[in-house]
């Protein structure tokens, strides 16, 4: 089922035409930079899920907030739909444009306002990129904790509006935990502050609602973030494990033991070998999974946690441990880990990333679930795994000019994303749903929680002009992709019209 | 599958599920459009506005109680609204495990209902996070008087909108919490309290100063001339630090005492109101008339004082904070929202609760 947008499904869009929306955005915003020439459009017709392309009717460059606000009034009075995009690296098509809309780019709100050591905060606006604030908290021995693999690359606004994560979530939490405010324009062009400089503010905790909500209920232009004292060391234990049941099993001992790692990651032996092949970062290639296991704070503490995660890791199996030396090696062993995406991307034309999340405990059966589909649909699946909160990136491999493999992968995927809710997970952990995982929120949610969903967006866009498509599917949608979809040999929604 | 259950940790199911008798209660209230005041153990009844409308039934979660699952190595206990917080916490306590954010209780009858409706954090707060932080997902009685699942079990979950932090702090305004799940964390092993008298110019420099160092501070507080300062970490670095700040052994008996309101600050007989004031990190003190506590190294400030409610509030807003008032029936205990919060705020509630059911005027006067 395709998931390009679809008015049968998605909705009906206003219908504009192209001059006149131009016009009156160069009449009612002069100043402001438009594209508007297929040629300068293409650069923006996808986001990281590279896979869908579409061409906007136009893209906006605002440098300013009154742009923004005017821009808004003018698109809310023409109906013209509005798409926000960050810095373009999200995973799930949440800023993928559409044909009919303008694309909002907010690339060019790239400065640091402040940095406040001595209150810990950082506010910046959303084009700054999410490594910058760190690097301009680092001579305070301050950062921001949220560390997304693509945190050179990434927006503060994109991490925002996904609710971005990263390899330290179980640690330092989400974004939702390491941001104080942030400051919105509404689709009529009002602005809005949600949260406080203080820990809380008066109020519906709007800012919660809005952290993940990609891009559905307003525009970020503003967002003030809580920066922590670096931990004083950092240590890194690699175990290698013949078994990857092993592996997993070790993850929860470690919990076990009352040791909450910085980070916990775990590869298996598909993705050691790629990210071995691409960086050189010393890992085991014949194991069948490795975990990577991060210990900070204070250095007396994590010396006596190295040692008991040690203990537990023998004890759990695992064939060899090894620390890493130095800052230097540590770095090394984290390479490997945050370009396993791409360095399994040199092993095939393509891959698919999925971004289910599971309780620990069912990490056997999923991967043994995972493994079998694999097997029946012949593509390869590597697994990364962010052990520690049980967010799992399988990769899919596949070759998008073999006819029906990239329809073939989505398949796989959306099965694997049912196997981690049949699991009690969820369908995405950090990627968000985006246009991705449409059908499969579907899976997640009954029509009555998809209904309270649509509730919240139309309390704030009330004529559905904000990423429309996006992250909640009409209940047409999933009617009709319960229709083809029988699972177990039941509909998900019998309760539903079919047509 | 009770093979699986002891495999895999610990499972409980105690109490009794009241769910379908909850909802027919709701539905029943829709189709009359009788306001609903929900109660569970009376504990924060004080908190909020008082009006109660004069038709409204009371709905009580009370009996909606039990641990329906708890596996300590995933972290996350899941809890029917109306089990008592001290049952939620012992529970946790047998595992060495608790809920960092710390809730207050403020009489034994508390629940973890009414802990995630009023969402407010004790002392640990500014270090571990608030109730929200580590509320995973809740069940969810909606105006049609169906019972919704929003989040999950899971740590990372951003599938749709994050309606369970919504209803954390939401005062039961937006719909009735019948069951959340919570993320949990093991308690620190070595726990040492330090009481250093000092000025409060004094204090408040330490608070920033110790701020930007990775100190393994979980309660900061001024009072009574003197820092009061809890660290929780590991065995090695909280005698190390402990030896390095000095100053005198604090009883671990404060931290509870100061987030019950049972220290002499917080006496009943007081004829002034109460006010939390909460504040950016690192607010020099306020000219406010009357008597303050420093809790949240600074951050939540406790104020016994006769000011009027818009003076006060002029003075916390200009520095970036806001002021509610625990006293009832004095005031508007909430800050008011600015207009195009408000009609926001007000859209809400009227997508998810078009009746106007569920304790209307709690929060604020037109909703």
């Amino acid at each position: 089922m395709n998931i390009l947008y679809d008015e049968r499904l998605d909705g009906a869009l206003a219908l504009n035409d192209k001059a006149s929306v131009l016009d009156r955005l160069q009449t009612s915003v002069p100043d402001m930079k438009l594209l508007h020439r297929e040629e300068d459009l293409r650069p923006f017709e996808c986001d990281g899920l590279s896979a869908y392309r579409v061409l906007p009717m136009l893209v906006a460059m605002p440098d300013t907030l009154e742009q923004i606000e005017n821009l808004m009034r003018v698109c809310f009075e023409m109906g013209v739909p509005v798409v926000t995009r960050g810095a373009g690296t999200g995973l799930s098509g949440g800023a993928l444009p559409l044909e009919q809309g303008v694309l909002l780019v907010m690339s060019r709100f790239s400065r640091i306002l402040d940095v406040d050591p001595d209150a810990r905060t950082a506010k910046v606006q959303p084009g700054v990129r999410n490594l910058a604030i760190s690097e301009a908290a680092a001579p305070y021995n301050l950062y921001y904790a949220p560390d997304p693999s693509s945190q050179i690359a990434c927006s503060i606004g994109g991490n925002v509006a996904e609710n971005a994560g990263g390899v330290h979530c179980l640690k330092y939490g989400l974004t939702v935990h390491n941001v104080l405010k942030v400051n919105v324009i509404t689709i009529e062009g009002e602005r809005m502050t949600l949260g406080s400089d203080a820990f809380d503010a008066p109020g519906f905790d709007l800012l919660a609602l809005f952290t993940g909500s990609e891009g559905m209920l307003g525009v970020i232009t503003e967002v003030t973030v809580k920066l922590l004292p670096k931990p004083e060391v950092a240590k890194v234990l690699m175990a290698s494990f013949d078994d990857i049941e092993k592996a997993g099993k070790a993850v929860g001992d470690i919990i076990a033991a009352g040791i909450i790692p910085g980070g916990l990651e775990m590869m298996d032996n598909l993705a050691i070998r790629a990210a071995e092949d691409f960086i050189r970062a010393g890992y085991p290639v014949e194991a069948e999974a490795i975990l990577l296991c991060e210990l900070d704070g204070v250095e007396a503490d994590v010396d006596d946690d190295c040692q008991t995660v040690r203990d537990v890791l023998r004890k759990a199996g695992a064939t060899d441990i090894q620390l890493a030396r130095d800052d230097a090696e540590r770095a090394k062993f984290w390479a490997g880990r945050k370009n396993a995406f791409p360095a399994v991307g040199r092993m095939s034309p393509d891959y698919y990333c999925m971004d289910g999340t599971i309780p620990k405990r069912a990490l056997p059966s999923v991967l043994k679930g995972i493994a079998a589909l694999s097997e029946e649909h012949g593509l390869p699946v590597a697994n990364v795994f962010h052990a520690g909160d049980g967010n799992m990136h399988p990769l899919i491999l596949f070759d998008a000019n073999k006819p029906g493999e990239l329809e073939l992968a989505e398949k796989v995927g959306g099965k694997i994303l049912e196997l981690c809710v049949e699991a009690g997970g969820a369908i995405t952990g950090e990627h968000g749903v985006g246009r991705e995982k449409i059908n499969q929120m579907c899976v997640q949610f009954k029509p009555d929680e998809l209904t309270s969903f649509h509730a919240v967006k139309a309390a704030f866009d009330s004529r559905g002009l904000l990423n429309p498509g996006k992250n909640i599917p009409t209940l047409q949608r999933c009617a009709e992709f319960g229709a083809m979809h029988v699972h177990h040999g039941k509909l998900p929604h019998p309760d539903l019209p079919r047509f | 599958m009770q093979h699986e259950q002891e495999k895999h940790g610990v499972h409980v199911e105690s109490g009794t599920d009241k769910a379908a008798e909850l909802c027919e209660q709701v539905r029943e209230a829709t189709a009359a459009k009788t306001p609903l005041t929900i109660t569970g153990g009376g504990t924060k009844a004080f908190y909020g506005r008082q009006s109660v409308p004069e038709n409204a039934q009371a709905i009580s979660l009370t009996e909606h109680s039990g641990i329906t699952h708890y596996d300590p190595v995933e972290l996350v206990v899941s809890v029917r609204a109306g089990t008592p917080l001290s049952q939620l916490e012992a529970a946790l306590a047998a595992e060495g495990q608790q809920l960092p954010c710390e809730p207050p209780h403020f009489g034994a009858s508390a629940t973890v209902g009414g802990m995630v409706a009023s969402g407010l954090s004790g002392p640990r707060r500014p270090w571990s996070g608030s109730v929200r932080d580590f509320v995973l997902g809740t069940r969810v009685i909606g105006h049609e008087g169906k019972e919704l699942r929003f989040g999950g079990e899971v740590m990372k979950n951003v599938a749709g909108y994050d309606l369970s932090r919504l209803m954390t702090g939401a005062q039961g305004t937006l719909g009735i919490i019948t069951e959340v799940s919570f993320k949990v964390l093991p308690k620190a092993p070595a726990v040492a309290g330090l009481r250093l008298e000092m000025t409060l110019e004094d204090a408040l420099r330490r608070f920033a100063e110790w701020g930007r160092q990775p100190l393994p501070i979980t309660g900061a507080a001024y009072h009574d001339g003197a820092l009061h300062l809890r660290l929780e970490g590991g065995n090695s670095s909280v005698p190390a630090t402990a030896t390095r700040l000095g100053g005198d052994r604090l009883d671990a008996g404060f931290w509870q005492d100061l987030r019950e309101h049972r220290l002499a600050f917080f006496d009943p007989a007081d004829p002034r109101p109460l006010w939390r004031v909460s504040l950016p990190n690192n607010t020099p003190p306020l000219a406010l008339d009357g008597d303050s506590l420093y809790d949240w190294a600074g951050a939540q400030r406790w104020l016994r004082s006769t000011i009027t409610a818009d003076t006060l509030r002029e003075i916390v807003t200009r520095a970036g904070g806001h002021a509610t008032c625990y006293t009832p029936g004095t005031t508007e205990p909430f800050t008011p929202l600015t207009r195009t919060m408000a009609r926001y705020h007000h859209q809400l509630k009227t997508q998810l609760d078009p009746n106007g059911i569920f304790n209307p005027g709690r929060l604020y006067p037109e909703f």
